[in-house]
């Protein structure tokens, strides 16, 4: 009872600080953008003429004019009640232009992350498991030129040969239908997971290494454990904390990479949208964005704190022992 | 046929300037308890490792190693797994190692149940509280679900032997059972693996660096400097007239658990290390008798001595009655009194 009791503590613990967390950072998001330079009263009249009483009135008429604080407080309150505000470029409700570019973003992000996981666990234990071969020393290669290549190159290489080339995959746009956009999201994803499938891929390794080496994987195998089996169960198993943890991060930050790829394939998704309202200074969209990219941040953060103790329950006590 | 043979079992490291095991010749059998003594570096671990077909990677092995018959060196996947799973379990030193720390002690016990013999979660569950029990664990259906950090050091060396015995070997290995653990539990853990080796007549090679506590367990004591073993006697004989000055060493180096305490007196110098070698006796730079020109020169095969085997060039000299160099007080210095 006393345990369920400490676990529940520490799981409000965690939403607490989260929530906390996320309340500094969308001040910070809104703030920063008073930094920017420009005027959006001046952006929104451009190509007209304006006096100076127009701009007042613009001004005025969007609340620009507002103190500070009062005008975050307007906008927090709206965006606790689901309200991001109206976007000057698409007379449109913020939420609802976001909403409608989500799906296509998390269909890029999901089959990345799955050629993640799949690909870079995989290749990691191979490494681990072969440390020194040939297979091993050509994935570090391949793993070093990965990392050291950007999303851009990488999606301009495979556009030109598996799109261009070849003609296996579609370069252009999102498709429609479910196996169509699928086959659309091939090229994009890959792209988009050339470099973390690179770091998840030496996270693996040396993770695996680490426990390879333990004591208590000896032992399993002088009881007459299968090799396999140790490898999944003691091996695998113990190295999982690094991975899960590189991993998510890793996932949770991709929002952001999404806007490279999804320009580089013509895709219209959340990044691209980042993209455009920066280069048109549609100020509210970009808060709206980059609030979303910390939040995603936040609670991947949190998920990861309250996944570790399953994966390892030493944290568990060293938590409760607090 | 005993239990567990060696038969001149050597192992080279390549690089290295000696083997770490050369020639060794020992033998276990039902019922016995057989100590390796010897200081760290000497090859007991690996000795004991050798038992479960695990030699160093690389290493070059020659002579064999038997268990209940069966040749470890050079066995296929499917005799090493027998022995490994059916035949001999070995107790290690830091039980907290031994465990995996992500998985319930339950886990570890039934694991080679499970997997090799195919039992069900819960034949396998009653098995393991049924040996928990036996090593005298208070409350063995939660010690099952509980993580190895929830237990103490003293209660894991006790779920490790536990799990040595699930699948019922007639042969236990223990390499430093009670180094890493304090004063009183060594004294606890000793007992419990003296009572299940005579409940359950089993044969039991203890390693240890400690001769005072081979003695108060074995049958038999084999002592080890480099790599070889240098005296192997029953334990009344070798504590009332040790052969090789280097058992006198240990014996005059440990303070002896009955009797008065006498001066002890240190081995000089240090262990030989795997890149250095001696052409002769590998323990004549440490040697109080070390003759020149005959102990520096060839390594010394084992002889017998009355109940003792011992490679020593001069044995018969030191230990003869009339010795005209009659030793120093301090070679039977640690006779025990009692015995």
């Amino acid at each position: 009872m006393t345990a369920v009791a400490a676990r529940a503590a520490r799981v409000l613990r965690r939403l607490a600080a989260m929530a906390a967390t996320l309340l500094v950072t969308s001040f910070l998001v809104f703030s920063s953008l008073f930094l920017a330079p420009g005027d959006p009263a001046s952006f929104l009249v451009k190509g007209r003429s304006a006096g100076p009483a127009e701009l007042a009135e613009i001004r005025r008429q969007y609340g620009f004019d507002e103190p500070f604080l009062v005008r975050y407080w307007h906008w927090l309150e709206g965006v606790l009640h689901g309200d991001l505000g109206r976007s000057h470029l698409l007379h449109q409700d913020v939420a609802s232009v976001i909403w409608s570019r989500l799906p296509a973003s998390l269909l890029l992000i999901g089959v990345s992350a799955l050629m993640i996981a799949v690909v870079g666990i995989g290749s990691g234990v191979v490494g681990a498991l072969r440390r020194g071969s040939r297979t091993d020393r050509s994935l570090m290669l391949l793993v070093t030129v990965g990392a050291a290549a950007p999303a851009f190159v990488a999606a301009l290489l495979l556009r030109s040969v598996l799109g261009v080339q070849l003609g296996w995959f579609p370069t252009i746009g999102n498709g429609t239908g479910l196996l169509d956009r699928l086959h659309h999201v091939v090229l994009p994803a890959a792209a988009l997971s050339v470099t973390f499938v690179a770091l998840v891929t030496r996270v693996t390794r040396s993770a695996m290494l680490d426990e390879l080496r333990r004591e208590h994987v000896e032992v399993a195998l002088s009881r007459g454990t299968p090799r396999r089996t140790v490898i999944r169960r003691h091996v695998l198993r113990n190295a999982l904390g690094p991975i899960v943890t590189v991993s998510a991060l890793l996932v949770s930050g991709m929002l952001v990479s999404t806007a490279i790829v999804e320009t580089a394939f013509g895709m219209s998704g959340v990044g691209s949208l980042l993209v455009q309202s920066v280069d048109q200074l549609d100020f509210q969209v970009v808060q709206a964005i980059v609030l979303l990219v910390v939040a995603a941040f936040v609670v991947v953060n949190a998920l990861v704190d309250l996944v570790h103790p399953l994966i390892d329950p030493r944290t568990a006590a060293a938590g409760s022992a607090r | 046929m005993p239990l567990l043979e060696y038969d001149a079992l050597g192992v080279t490291l390549p690089g290295t300037a000696r083997p770490i095991l050369d020639g060794i010749d020992l033998h276990v059998g039902a019922g016995e308890v057989v100590a390796l003594v010897g200081e760290s570096g000497s090859g007991k671990s690996v000795t004991a490792r050798a038992a479960l077909g695990l030699f160093p990677a690389g290493a070059d092995i020659t002579g064999q190693v038997r268990v209940a018959g069966t040749g470890l060196v050079g066995a296929d996947a499917a005799s090493l797994r027998d022995v490994r799973t059916n035949r001999a379990a070995m107790i290690y030193q830091d039980p907290r190692a031994a465990l995996n720390p992500v998985r319930r002690v339950g886990d570890f016990l039934t694991e080679p149940l499970r997997l090799a013999h195919g039992w069900s979660r819960n034949r396998a569950a009653a098995r393991a509280a049924e040996l928990l029990a036996a090593v005298g664990l208070p409350d063995p259906g939660r010690h099952l679900n509980q993580y190895p950090h929830e237990l103490s050091g003293g209660m894991l060396q006790r779920v490790v032997i536990a799990a040595a015995l699930t699948t019922e070997p007639r042969l236990l290995l223990c390499d430093e059972p009670t180094t890493a653990l304090d004063v009183s539990t060594q004294a606890e853990i000793l007992a419990v693996l003296g009572r299940l080796q005579r409940e359950r007549g089993l044969g039991l090679l203890l390693i240890t660096h400690d001769i005072e506590l081979a003695a108060a367990v074995s049958d038999r004591i084999h002592v080890m400097y480099a790599g070889r073993i240098v005296e192997a006697a029953p334990v009344a004989d070798l504590f009332a007239a040790p052969r090789h000055p280097y058992t006198a060493g240990l014996l005059g180096s440990s303070p002896p658990l009955h009797g008065p305490l006498a001066r002890l007196t240190p081995i000089p110098g240090a262990p030989m290390g795997l890149l250095e070698s001696a052409p002769g006796c590998a323990f004549a730079p440490r040697c109080h008798f070390a003759e020149p020109g005959r102990c520096d020169q060839s390594p010394p095969p084992p002889e017998r001595h009355g109940p003792a085997e011992v490679a020593c060039h001069r044995t018969a000299e030191l230990t003869a009655p009339a010795a005209n160099a009659p030793a120093p007080a301090a070679f039977h210095a640690s006779g025990k009194e009692d015995s």
